[in-house]
């Protein structure tokens, strides 16, 4: 749920990355902070576990500039994804304004994309939402692994509805900007048209 | 404080000058009859809406997005218990306890304290504060029902770029 505030003269987004565990969600924000002028980001908050997985979220404010006279910034999500959690991921998708399903390219791992998917639009679906009517993108991430997937039967698996796809490699930063811009482009198009 | 439909299904919340002058008006003197530290008023998906006393020392940005978190949390464990929900939590510390409370199910009232002041002012303090943002939401409701120009409607291609140029 966007929030405009007309008195500071402020639009607050949030974008929530989604995707089976150990996929690069938290890499993503990791990256983007690192790579983020101080001046234009708040402080990361990674509420993970002592093994530093996600337990609950992460979570990075993002300042991109003026827009018409209004600050424009990005919270940005991640959900845990280790199955168990699934109650923590319905409640970090309340108030979404876009997602970012990020799918780990590997073989072993494509079960574990099919099932997140499908679980990210019952997780919606819960909170009033639906996927196809939301701002969406899909990263294909571990790019340079060694027993990917092709990009092309990944885009046939998981992306049906032909939303915009990004090859990445989150630990080096490879598309990670690239998906991110698409997201926020997206969120901010769907504000011009009064949603 | 505004919530629209949206062409997606989603809503919007929309924060006017009246409506933040009225809550700030709130947040300040709660600030000084508790005595308390800072008050945020956040609202239930994290986002700052107002905020008295110290707030310009704490980084208020992550603060209201783990306290939406925290009450989050909290209203799904009142789901699985069938409890309606919990209005207010409260965290004691050594130095810093915090007090929050939801008002009206759409914004989460936070008191920071020390020992400058007692957990009995606050919560009393608090109450009457409740009652006044409880009236300024509903007139904000009432707002809500007649329809406000888009202003960024006129919002172009290049100006969405512009935001990516660095």
């Amino acid at each position: 749920m966007s929030f405009i505030n007309y008195s500071s003269r402020e639009i607050n987004c949030k974008l929530v990355y989604y995707g089976p565990g150990l996929c690069g969600k938290t890499t993503n924000l990791q990256y983007i902070y690192n790579k983020t002028k101080p001046d234009a980001k708040g402080k990361m908050i990674s509420l993970a576990t002592e093994t530093e997985r996600t337990l609950f979220f992460d979570f990075l404010p993002l300042s991109l500039g003026e827009i018409r006279g209004f600050r424009t910034r990005f919270h940005l999500y991640t959900v845990p994804g280790q199955v168990f959690y699934d109650a923590s991921r319905k409640l970090i998708l309340k108030g979404v304004d876009g997602v970012c399903f990020v799918a780990d390219s590997q073989l072993e791992r494509m079960e574990a994309n099919i099932e997140s998917l499908e679980n990210l639009r019952e997780n919606l679906a819960d909170q009033g939402y639906e996927l196809d009517k939301l701002p969406y993108c899909i990263q294909y991430n571990k790019r340079d692994l060694p027993s990917v997937v092709p990009v092309e039967e990944l885009s046939e698996l998981l992306n049906p509805t032909r939303v915009p796809e990004f090859d990445a490699v989150a630990t080096t930063g490879i598309g990670v900007f690239d998906t991110l811009k698409a997201l926020a482009k997206q969120v901010l198009t769907e504000l011009r048209k009064g949603s | 404080m505004q919530e629209t439909s949206a062409l997606n299904g989603l809503t919007q919340t929309v924060m006017y000058v009246d409506e933040v002058k009225q809550i700030q008006a709130v947040s300040d003197r709660l600030h000084q009859d508790s005595r308390a530290r800072a008050i945020l008023v956040v609202d239930k998906n994290g986002q700052l809406i107002a905020s008295a006393g110290a707030a310009s020392e704490l980084d208020t940005t992550s603060l209201s997005s783990l306290v939406a978190g925290n009450v989050a949390a909290t209203g799904g464990i009142a789901k699985l218990i069938e409890e309606e929900e919990f209005t207010g939590q409260y965290h004691e510390g050594k130095g810093i306890s915090v007090h929050m409370t939801i008002v009206s199910r759409r914004v989460i009232l936070v008191v920071l304290f020390d020992k400058n002041t007692t957990h009995g002012l606050v919560r009393l303090r608090v109450k009457k504060a409740t009652v006044e943002l409880e009236r300024v939401l509903e007139e904000v409701t009432k707002k809500a029902k007649t329809p406000q120009v888009n202003v960024f409607a006129e919002i172009t291609d290049a100006d969405i770029d512009n935001l990516f140029n660095d």
